[in-house]
């Protein structure tokens, strides 16, 4: 059923084509994309043909998934009557080798989105992307869109070019928590590495499910590293990683942390209690068993209500008609999520209410 | 907790009850405990060259340092000084008699199959096939071996099967979970049809020789992630497998994740499930749902067991991925060693203990009987 009034903490507009971006660019780099005649940066990790790119029915002839604001507005916000939906915009700059063309590429897809979609919609919201392949870069894209309240969260894939909690990244995480922003780490790789431990699969399916391997290994380099301790207040919030597969890994770190926590002896909590207070998860996709009472109890595993954010992952292939949560999860979660979870993580989104 | 709480949960019998032991790690005496069975030409290269591997340094394995020497029980080196694992009496005296194990599956990780030399390779894993009947299961008949094989090369892999599989020293073939490519693609499926050919499943322990690093996003800095994400390697093989197509191929064919955990196996079926049903256009050799194929051909050693906050949920796991699916795995002489009377601290009932600790083993692995 549709949840009326929720936030969506996950869709998805799409860049149609790098001429979009162009009047959002130095005259250098516009000059540069024009000349080279360079076009098609949609990453890897979303093949714009796949069905999980785009449900079918939302998909339009052979145009690149999300790139209508009419058809999002009526299908995502009118459809599912959102309160409010946050963009997320997964396209070249984030995933670039070069670190400058990166940079000019996330600077003009946060200058489109404010413009081509936020100026549209008073329901929508949008994450500010960055060059991580530079954290200098990166720090200097998100102070210049912090002022906008509008920008609610730093997106990032969740596959980079090192891990997550090296000090390489820690201005990227100043800069967060100096303007109340969630990193949100995003399903996708650069593919600087293989998607797996053992190298490259035959498929892209496989490469999709084991995202959550990324997202594993990210949590636990955050926490290892002492992220969390150097950065009390930031929040880190995981984008379509799916949902089931949390309870067992917490279990994993836990048990792993009790036997060898003297090489990090600055963790000085379990990582279950960490995770719990400084991570959420967007709801989309669950990946849910067929027997709603098993779902059911793996949500209680999770042991907090206060982690799962209501998310739609519009126009990507993650449910049917309007049953956007599989039977299972309790009404009062639903509630939860689909409200008090998305405003208590994301500050800006609260603010400008009141 | 106090000990009157967990008590009722105890084996009833707990003093006496025979179980088989999927995973014992038996070493080397010494660095050239295998050069007995290695030719002039490859004792001389080693001499030189070493084994050269995919890790950062020149003379050990693994680029984390472990949290005790030889990864061992502190307690388990033998009085002789030898490392933990290398002298059967002691192996014996410590954990065989004391135990009461029935069989137990040998699981040698000595360096045989992670070389990049893959000629080297198979010869040490010939070597180590030896040298595991000479040192270890033709004087206990309790112990059976491992077939080593360089899966780099799957004509010699299939070569050495041939030389073993008929013989009653060993349970099972052993690789380790993390190979130069995913194990379902089809540079591996001869030694597939291998095992299907002689009805001997095969093994795969957590560890190997990947070139590539653990994590998507390379390499984690500590031991405290390496040692978690280490069970990717194994998600990702089970995965692998089924997409491929392997399990179609070859339908008989017995697997089992040795040491990789299993809390993550049934939400990997669900997640796997959910979306090869949008995409199963994808892969046309996975011809149903990916769950089915897991629920099939794939069995899980139980040690290290991922430890649920509430402990009903330990024993939900086993439920959801099927008892008869469950073996019982010490890991001795290792740090993390699961004794058998004190693991797994959960309601069970009788049949599914013998499952648990016997049955399914007794099953499962070839020689046994």
């Amino acid at each position: 059923m549709p949840i009326s009034d929720a936030i969506d903490c996950d869709i998805h507009p799409g860049v149609p084509t790098v001429k979009a971006l162009l009047p959002y660019m130095t005259d250098y780099w516009r000059e540069s994309f024009i000349a080279r005649g360079q076009d098609g940066f949609q990453p890897a990790s979303y093949l714009p043909n796949s069905p999980l790119t785009c449900r079918p029915d939302w998909r339009d002839g052979e145009e690149i998934p999300g790139t209508s604001f009419e058809r999002l507005k009526a299908h995502a916000l009118d459809g599912f009557g959102s309160r409010f939906a946050i963009c997320n915009v997964l396209y070249g700059g984030s995933f670039a080798v070069s670190e400058t063309m990166g940079a000019a590429l996330c600077s003009a897809v946060n200058d489109w989105i404010r413009e081509q979609w936020l100026d549209r919609d008073p329901r929508l919201r949008a994450s500010i992307v960055v060059p991580t392949q530079n954290p200098a870069l990166a720090v200097e894209e998100i102070e210049r869109q912090a002022d906008d309240p509008r920008f609610v969260q730093i997106l990032m894939p969740v596959g980079l070019d090192m891990m997550l909690g090296k000090q390489h990244y820690w201005p990227i995480f100043e800069a967060a928590v100096r303007h109340r922003l969630p990193i949100g780490l995003h399903a996708g790789s650069l593919y600087r590495y293989a998607p797996t431990a053992v190298g490259w699969p035959s498929h892209h399916l496989q490469d999709y499910v084991s995202n959550n391997q990324a997202f594993e290994s990210q949590l636990l380099s955050l926490i290892a590293q002492g992220v969390f301790v150097k950065f009390p207040d930031l929040m880190v919030v995981l984008i379509e990683s799916g949902v089931t597969w949390l309870p067992g890994f917490l279990w994993r770190a836990r048990k792993t942390w009790r036997a060898v926590r003297p090489e990090v002896p600055w963790v000085k909590e379990s990582p279950i209690d960490i995770i719990r207070r400084h991570v959420r998860l967007t709801a989309q996709p669950i990946d849910a068993p067929d027997n709603p009472e098993i779902l059911e109890r793996v949500l209680e595993q999770i042991g907090s209500d206060d982690m799962l954010l209501f998310a739609s992952d519009y126009p990507h292939w993650q449910f049917d008609g309007d049953q956007m949560l599989p039977k299972g999860v309790p009404a009062r979660l639903i509630e939860k999520m689909a409200k008090d979870n998305p405003l208590a993580t994301y500050p800006r989104l609260r603010e400008t209410l009141q | 907790m106090s000990a009157r709480d967990t008590a009722p949960e105890r084996p009833a019998d707990a003093a006496r009850f025979q179980f088989i032991d999927c995973d014992i790690h038996p070493s080397l005496k010494h660095k050239k405990a295998l050069y007995p069975y290695l030719s002039k030409q490859w004792r001389d290269h080693l001499d030189t060259y070493g084994s050269l591997t995919h890790g950062v340094y020149a003379t050990r394995g693994g680029a984390y340092p472990r949290f005790t020497p030889e990864t061992a029980r502190r307690d388990a080196w033998p009085p002789n000084g030898n490392p933990p694992g290398s002298d059967l009496e002691f192996m014996q005296q410590q954990h065989l008699d004391a135990h009461n194990v029935r069989f137990g599956i040998l699981e040698p990780i000595v360096g045989a199959n992670n070389a990049r030399n893959t000629d080297l390779s198979a010869a040490l894993c010939t070597a180590t096939n030896e040298w595991q009947v000479d040192e270890f299961t033709s004087r206990d008949s309790r112990l059976k071996a491992s077939i080593h094989i360089c899966a780099e090369d799957a004509d010699l892999a299939v070569e050495e099967i041939d030389r073993r599989a008929g013989d009653r020293n060993f349970a099972q073939i052993q690789l380790g979970s993390r190979s130069v490519e995913p194990i379902g693609r089809k540079r591996y499926w001869p030694i597939f049809e291998a095992a299907q050919r002689y009805d001997i499943p095969i093994g795969f322990h957590v560890g190997g020789p990947s070139p590539y690093a653990p994590s998507p996003s390379g390499w984690p800095d500590y031991y405290i992630e390496d040692h978690h994400v280490l069970t990717h390697s194994a998600h990702t093989q089970v995965a692998s497998m089924i997409l491929e197509g392997v399990f179609e191929l070859f339908p008989r064919v017995r697997v089992v994740m040795i040491e990789a955990g299993f809390a993550w196996a049934p939400p990997l079926a669900w997640r796997l499930d959910n979306h090869w049903r949008k995409v199963r256009s994808e892969t046309p050799r996975c011809k149903r749902p990916p769950s089915e194929y897991m629920r099939q051909n794939i069995w899980f050693t139980t040690q290290p067991a991922e430890e649920p906050e509430d402990r009903k949920d330990l024993r939900l796991l086993f439920e959801w991925i099927g008892f008869d699916r469950m073996m019982f795995a010490t890991d001795y002489p290792h740090w993390d060693f699961d004794d058998p009377q004190r693991a797994l601290l959960m309601p069970m009932s009788e049949t599914e203990r013998r499952m648990l600790f016997h049955d399914n083993a007794l099953k499962f692995y070839a020689n046994l009987d």
